[in-house]
């Protein structure tokens, strides 16, 4: 598959390789076929699939959680391996669906601070680094409350919080926008485009995902689909219904307009 | 804000008993008791003193007698034990308002009651004075093993959320016309149990996936350092030095 969307230089290490990937899980169930992608730096793409698709397989491939398949993941040019894993692991941040699996310490300052932590920062540069992280996502002022007092939409927020102040080179987002108002999905979308960092969000909202990522693919039954604009695919029906993919009632992806 | 949690132990504020660092003050208050212990139960003026101290740190820390005495209650159970011990324990018998009870059996009850109620009081003080999550870091200082503390603390995060889906599960057996009434109900409600237990546990193996994720590899970062300065420790052993003085003169007056 040719990286024909990457921005930036032509020399530059592309943000996510995956060739080739297949995997079975220990039941012998398959779940990828060989799945090629590549997401330049600084690209935002959706990852789109019908459930059961593999999606989460492949997203557990990208910082190690899963491997021993066939076909290989590299980060940045790392390959992920276990002799990587910690580089790796700083460098995908991965979003859960659920934040509170995400959010497992007591305070949202704590949980924040929980990567960088293991990864070896201290005192001021992880302070720094936490109230950064938390300023990127409007929720500084709540560093101190236990993170089951939140909102919905604010819990998310600080789990994106948390990889962010990793530093990592690819936000992989786990479907961004299940469970949350209107309004929650605006500010987390207002968030994710203010972003500087490689973006791949699996999701099953399509308008969500036309109106964040300029780039779609295709999971589907364990190899990529379908590559392309996001606009294009949404409207390329025999597409989307061979692939279980419906928009929202109503809503026409050719009458929006995307940058 | 640590107020905001459901642990109605804590009792916010910012006196000087609070400011102390948490590994200080559980150190002073296992010193205390271990002192409390240690003192003959025949002095009885001994135990009178130990009350004092502590209400002077109570006032100190500006924790109401009200708030404290309630959480005397869960004593209750162990007192009704202290009770017993009079009537059925053997030798020497006294008789007090027609009863005839043991004198042994009566220093005994004395010695459960008055140690008890002391090492309770001390707990619940520092509990009122100390934020749970502090605790654990003060425990983790004190050479915990590390994963008591994780263990310990995944409690303190994960418990709201599992009362929060036990309360769904109920409101979802309740509108679907269900309620336990009796004998013959135990069964779904031990239906239920056996679907939290699973819940918790897939849901504690989500929470590893997003550890990993984040780098873990067995043990907890260090996020936050808690020292102590020596003045803290000296303010810390005030309620210990002090009981231990009252124990001295009780052994050897």
């Amino acid at each position: 598959m040719t990286d024909d969307r990457a921005t930036g230089p032509a020399t530059a290490t592309p943000s996510l390789e995956v060739c080739g990937l297949a995997y079975a899980y220990p039941d012998g169930h398959q779940a990828l076929f060989g799945v090629d992608l590549t997401v330049g730096r600084g690209e935002r793409v959706a990852l789109l699939g019908p459930n059961g698709a593999g999606k989460t397989t492949l997203v557990l491939h990208l910082n190690g959680i899963l491997g021993g398949g066939v076909g290989t993941v590299k980060v940045a040019g790392l390959p992920v391996e276990k002799r990587h894993f910690a580089e790796i692991r700083r460098r995908v941040g991965i979003v859960f669906q659920d934040p509170d699996d995400q959010l497992f310490m007591p305070t949202v300052r704590e949980d924040v601070a929980f990567g960088p932590a293991a990864a070896g920062l201290r005192g001021a540069a992880l302070e720094e680094r936490v109230r950064t992280a938390l300023e990127r996502v409007g929720m500084a002022e709540y560093a101190d409350r236990p993170p089951h007092h939140l909102s919905f939409g604010q819990r998310r927020r600080v789990a994106v919080a948390t990889v962010l102040a990793m530093e990592p080179e690819i936000l992989v987002l786990d479907e961004p926008s299940s469970n949350l108002d209107p309004a929650s999905r605006r500010e987390l979308a207002d968030i994710l485009r203010a972003l500087d960092v490689t973006v791949l969000m699996v999701t099953h909202d399509l308008p969500y995902a036309l109106e964040l990522c300029p780039r779609s693919v295709v999971l589907s039954e364990g190899v990529i689909a379908a590559d392309g604009r996001t606009q294009d695919l949404l409207c390329d029906e025999p597409l989307m219904r061979a692939h279980r993919l419906e928009l929202p009632f109503g809503f026409d992806p050719r009458s929006v307009a995307v940058a | 804000m640590g107020a905001g949690h459901a642990h109605t132990l804590y009792r916010h504020g910012h006196s000087p008993v609070h400011a102390l660092p948490p590994h200080c003050k559980l150190a002073a208050t296992f010193a205390f008791v271990v002192v409390v212990v240690a003192t003959p139960r025949e002095q009885m003026w001994a135990f009178g003193l130990y009350a004092v101290l502590l209400a002077a740190v109570a006032a100190v820390a500006r924790v109401p007698a009200g708030f404290l005495l309630r959480r005397l209650l869960i004593e209750v159970p162990f007192v009704a034990f202290a009770v017993l011990m009079p009537f059925v324990a053997e030798g020497e018998r006294v008789e007090v308002l027609g009863l005839s009870l043991s004198v042994s059996g009566l220093w005994g009850a004395w010695n459960v009651l008055a140690k008890g109620t002391l090492g309770v009081a001390a707990s619940a003080l520092l509990a009122a004075t100390t934020e749970l999550r502090a605790l654990l870091t003060g425990l983790q200082r004190l050479g915990l093993p590390p994963l008591l503390v994780q263990i310990a603390s995944f409690m303190v995060r994960y418990g709201d959320v599992i009362t929060d889906e036990l309360r769904r599960m109920s409101v979802a057996r309740r509108s679907r016309g269900f309620e336990a009434t009796g004998i013959r109900h135990w069964g779904v409600l031990a239906r239920t149990a056996g679907a939290l237990f699973i819940r918790s546990y897939e849901r504690g193996e989500r929470v590893h996936l997003a550890m990993v994720s984040r780098g873990w590899t067995g043990v907890m970062p260090v996020i936050d350092e808690v020292a102590a300065t020596r003045t803290q420790w000296a303010y810390a052993a005030v309620l210990p030095a002090a009981a231990l003085a009252v124990c001295v003169m009780g052994w050897t007056l």
